[in-house]
């Protein structure tokens, strides 16, 4: 670099820094900015003193929410999914990107197969369509709605197939000559070679099914089968006061709980403030890699 | 054509994905023919009545598919824009840092809202920007009247594009640091030697090298100009600011599964299907030719 930086570039950097930092603050003070007010008393976050520290602290939202029975079970769907969701989703995606990154004198078929998913990755048959495709299986109110038919990431195939492509081809020949088989050689040599790319596309399925709340509102007719973000959705976010029963109205009472929302909010971060930290040092490593091709 | 000994293997390894994909993307498209019908859920798909293009010429008619449509591109096309311009300044911003740990702390914390749902950001956001929420206070300290942002037609497509722009811009850097990176340094070098001052440098080297990949993702964004963002607009919006921020997502849903009108809403939906098909096939077509991008 230069050495002797003048008045002018050292203002500049000043402001550059201030700017980001603005910015970081940005982004992370609204999520803040809701801890704070979970942790508040209701009474302090009502009279509007609460800014960016918790103010009267108290846990009393994080106690009421322990014996609200819907949360929990809400909490339990969305465990379930994001589990079977995660498996189904690496299993399937590992299991297509081998082949499809074979080149085509090794599989004749696979720019037939590569052209077939882009084809359902880009053109679709709409929302009433895929509800009542979805309802004649007999899925609705069932598990596997939330899971099945998001059950293959085709954008995670395809990151994960132009992964594989940029590996050395001779590690693929000398594999060869060894005798190992497909089978053998997706377990034993890609795999092990793959874990950025893994572990991005683990981190994407397991925020998508984490994240998701409209499959679980039209799929599913009870409550009780809710995932946690349709759930906070129905309780904290849809506030539709035409035509509203009496009984919706008591609800909305209860709406207007401020802190207990916060905390109901808080808790459904946590998963994600949780794997975020270990993941996200994979992911910008793992989205290059597998876009950016020679 | 050379022998292809793990053939079977191959389709074998496939299979379970293509079934999948049979059973929940294809058997849906088969759907669409609802729209031409004057469906009954009642009489289900093959006794429904056939109505040829009647939901389509019923659908030009309604008054509100302009204002749908409009919203749609507004939103849309403003958030294509801004997602572009803020990205590319603030990586510019992150690359002029030096310090190592502070550029890894910035880009953690700006990555975060990306990996949050919507309905997560819509239930804070609402806090915040409600008549006693915490911009309100805020705005009231300078002695002005508290404003009605989730219910007034005037601010809901920008709070709509700028909350998206608060998710996104972390993420959408990623692409351009890397594009950054790549820049050989001994072009900076070189360009100091010459006397060449930071603006020179970013005027004549960094933007340069940026353009290829502002192209490319300009020109793939095309594909999404009917793409206004359901899950945001979804949980963010309500009767009050229908006018402003209904689009064509959160009207299928509407009509379709609130109203039950199947035919109408599935005919909207494959209108938008089409045209977002072919306008994506469009962008790839470019990217390739003027970019070199393949998708596989």
């Amino acid at each position: 670099m230069v050495k002797n930086r003048t008045l002018f570039s050292r203002t500049a950097d000043g402001i550059i820094l201030a700017l980001l930092v603005l910015s970081s603050i940005l982004c992370i003070f609204p999520i803040w900015y809701t801890i704070a007010v979970s942790f508040s008393d209701k009474a302090a976050v009502a009279g509007g003193l609460v800014t960016w520290l918790p103010v009267d602290f108290t846990l009393s939202s994080y106690k009421k929410i322990l014996q609200e029975q819907a949360f929990f079970t809400a909490f339990g769907v969305s465990i379930q999914r994001v589990i079977l969701g995660g498996i189904l989703n690496f299993v399937i995606c590992v299991l297509m990107a081998y082949p499809l990154s074979r080149q085509s004198y090794q599989f004749r078929y696979r720019n037939a197969y590569m052209w077939f998913l882009v084809f359902t990755m880009l053109f679709s048959g709409g929302l009433i369509p895929w509800f009542m495709t979805i309802k004649s299986y007999g899925l609705l109110d069932t598990i596997w709605a939330l899971v099945l038919p998001g059950a293959v990431p085709v954008f995670n195939v395809i990151l994960l197939v132009n992964f594989f492509r940029s590996t050395p081809k001779d590690l693929d020949e000398a594999g060869m000559m060894d005798g190992a088989g497909p089978w053998y050689m997706l377990l034993k040599v890609y795999l092990p070679l793959s874990v950025p790319v893994l572990a991005t596309i683990t981190l994407f399925s397991i925020v998508m099914h984490w994240n998701s709340f409209f499959d679980g509102l039209i799929l599913m007719n009870k409550q009780e089968h809710y995932p946690l973000q349709t759930y906070i959705q129905q309780l904290v976010v849809q506030i539709n006061t035409d035509n509203m029963t009496t009984e919706e109205l008591r609800q909305m009472a209860q709406l207007s709980n401020k802190t207990l929302n916060a905390a109901k909010i808080v808790i459904s971060m946590i998963p994600i403030l949780i794997v975020y930290p270990f993941l996200q040092r994979f992911f910008i490593h793992g989205i290059m890699l597998g876009s950016v091709k020679e | 054509m050379k022998k292809q000994p793990f053939a079977f293997h191959y389709h074998l390894m496939l299979l379970p994905g293509i079934v999948l994909l049979i059973l929940f993307s294809i058997v849906p498209m088969f759907g669409i023919t609802i729209a031409f019908q004057n469906f009954k859920p009642g009489l289900g798909f093959w006794r429904s009545e056939w109505v040829g293009f009647d939901n389509f010429k019923y659908l030009f008619e309604l008054p509100d598919s302009r204002i749908i449509l409009f919203n749609t591109l507004f939103i849309a096309i403003g958030k294509i824009i801004a997602n572009m311009i803020v990205p590319v300044v603030f990586a510019l911003l992150l690359n002029e840092v030096r310090t190592a740990w502070l550029k890894r702390s910035v880009q953690t914390i700006v990555y975060l809202p990306h990996f949050l749902s919507w309905v997560i950001l819509a239930g804070i956001l609402s806090d915040l920007l409600s008549m006693d929420g915490l911009i309100n206070q805020m705005i009231g300290a300078f002695g002005a009247k508290p404003i009605m942002f989730l219910g007034s037609n005037s601010w809901f497509p920008s709070i709509v594009i700028g909350s998206d722009v608060w998710k996104e811009f972390g993420f959408g850097t990623i692409v351009y640091l890397a594009a950054l990176t790549g820049i050989n340094p001994s072009l900076y070098e070189a360009a100091a030697i010459d006397g060449a001052t930071r603006m020179q440098q970013l005027r004549y080297i960094t933007l340069p090298s940026l353009k290829p990949t502002i192209i490319l993702l300009a020109t793939l964004s095309l594909g999404n100009v009917l793409n206004a963002g359901f899950d945001q607009i979804f949980n963010l919006y309500n009767p009050l600011v229908y006018d402003s921020g209904d689009i064509i997502d959160t009207y299928v849903y509407r009509a379709g599964l609130l109203q039950v009108q199947y035919g109408l809403a599935t005919a909207v939906g494959l209108l938008k299907s089409v045209i977002s098909f072919v306008l994506i096939i469009i962008s790839y077509v470019l990217a390739s030719k003027f970019a070199n991008y393949r998708i596989f």
